[in-house]
């Protein structure tokens, strides 16, 4: 079981029998007052919606959760094709429950399924990927340390915002939870 | 340069202004306490038990505590005679981490003798306003695109008020449902502040642990809260200086604590001893990260210190 100071953005929660994903999350406390935990949760089957303020007495069920290696294919229409490569089954998901992870999904890259009492629902990325930058403005010389930064776009065509010293080419690490970029891969 | 080397310099660098601020903001109120005869003290952070309160969670520290606000060393100072102190100091609360709080961030306290708390809105609001002038913000501060104008005075809201202006449910019924904090911060806290600074005052007696009763009304306290920018800034108060009624909701706060099975702490003997020959007295705990937060126009606590814990 979680506790309330477990609680985090991207936990997952079972809910009335459904898993739950914390999309939103707000530590809400005046200084004489009680914690509370403000969540804005998304059922991961449906995609609904709703918001829920907890207090530091609540208790949650994990959700059950299993994730299988499974290679991406290919894009049909609106599903995307993933192939067990143990088993050769293929499963199909939803843009909808591809989610923002199209930002990082490289075509034959083995990806994580997320599997809801063996249901493919989604895609589990690692918290961090690393992507090459494919188009960026050259770096201005002297400019290491102003804190600026710059858009640039990486191999899956996402466009993000990074410090002026990255150069095209490099390999950037990117935190697919915020999609906010991390650090410098070197090498 | 090394790529962690690297990293570090950019997230200190987008900071600079923050620091700056902090450190000009601070220096600002310093000469102002000075200027009003204030003796600058210090406390210890570590101490064998802090105030026992149901709702703030202290750090323990070989067998003592960190301290999650210096308020009984600086009682027991203002007791022994100190007519007026100040100090800038660090605090720390478990568990409490947000985009407004962090486990261990810096308070600015101060304390009068022969002061109430109506006095000490006045006195709050003048040395603040001066501090704002002296950076530069003499008319009005601009917090996330909220224009939040500074001339005297600053607006009184009793508690009982501000929940019939902003709150779907009374404040009767949000205390005897047990939503008070809930209610306070989901409907009422976003309102408060946003066009000028607002004192929320007049606190329901059950919501003051260290705090005098109102004269003539014991059903609310002597208690408020400033608000800038639907943001709380600093409480202060009218102190009790009754002993007996201080150990008593002391007593209280320990055992609702047990209820909760939550950390013990000792009774603290010296300063119940101490309040024996306290004046009256008023006394105000800021939050100097938060009004940093508004003076550096951040979003984040996190924009305004330069390592999160996370960083560390």
């Amino acid at each position: 079981m979680y506790t309330a100071s477990d609680l985090r953005k991207g936990l997952r929660l079972k809910i009335d029998n459904d898993p739950y994903v914390i999309t939103e999350f707000n530590f809400v406390k005046p200084g004489k007052g009680q914690a509370l935990y403000r969540c804005k949760l998304k059922n991961m089957l449906t995609g609904s919606q709703f918001e829920r303020t907890f207090r530091s007495v609540d208790v949650f069920e994990p959700a059950d959760l299993r994730e299988k290696k499974m290679q991406y294919l290919y894009k049909e229409g609106d599903k995307f094709c993933f192939m067990d490569n143990e088993t050769f089954e293929q499963v199909y998901l939803t843009e909808g429950q591809v989610g923002d992870a199209v930002n990082f999904l490289l075509d034959n890259i083995e990806a994580e399924i997320l599997l809801f009492e063996d249901r493919p629902i989604g895609i589990s990325l690692p918290n961090f990927v690393e992507l090459v930058v494919t188009e960026a403005e050259p770096w201005a010389k002297g400019d290491t340390v102003s804190g600026a930064t710059k858009p640039v776009k990486v191999q899956t065509g996402y466009t993000i915002l990074v410090p002026t010293f990255i150069s095209e080419g490099e390999k950037i690490r990117i935190d697919t939870r915020t999609g906010e970029y991390l650090t410098r891969v070197k090498g | 340069m090394s790529t962690l080397r690297q990293e570090d310099s950019f997230r200190l660098a987008r900071k600079s202004q923050a620091l700056r601020l902090r450190a000009e903001f601070t220096q600002c109120l310093r000469r102002r306490f000075l200027e009003q005869g204030f003796l600058e003290v210090e406390t210890p952070l570590r101490i064998p038990s802090p105030a026992p309160e149901e709702h703030i969670e202290a750090l323990a520290s070989d067998g003592w505590f960190l301290q999650t606000s210096p308020e009984l060393c600086m009682k027991r100072i203002l007791a022994a005679g100190y007519p007026r102190i100040f100090q800038f100091c660090k605090c720390f609360r478990a568990g409490e981490r947000g985009g407004r709080h962090l486990p261990e961030f810096s308070m600015l306290e101060w304390y009068a003798l022969h002061t109430d708390y109506q006095m000490l809105m006045r006195q709050c609001e003048a040395l603040l306003q001066s501090a704002l002038a002296d950076t530069g913000h003499s008319e009005k501060i601009i917090w996330r695109n909220q224009i939040i104008r500074l001339p005297l005075p600053w607006e009184r809201i009793t508690v009982k008020d501000a929940f019939s202006r902003y709150a779907p449910v009374s404040l009767q019924n949000a205390l005897a449902g047990g939503r008070f904090d809930e209610v306070l911060t989901e409907h009422v806290e976003p309102n408060l502040g946003c066009d000028h600074p607002v004192f929320l005052c007049d606190y329901p007696a059950s919501m003051a642990a260290l705090a005098k009763l109102k004269e003539g009304d014991p059903a609310v306290a002597e208690r408020f809260e400033l608000y800038m920018g639907g943001m709380e800034i600093a409480n202060g108060f009218s102190e009790l200086t009754d002993a007996q009624e201080q150990r008593r909701r002391f007593e209280e706060a320990l055992e609702a604590r047990a209820a909760k099975d939550l950390a013990r702490y000792a009774m603290p003997e010296p300063f119940l001893a101490a309040l024996e020959g306290l004046p009256p007295c008023a006394g105000i705990a800021l939050g100097m990260d938060r009004i940093i937060m508004i003076l550096a126009d951040a979003p984040n606590i996190d924009d305004v210190v330069a390592f999160p814990p996370e960083t560390l």
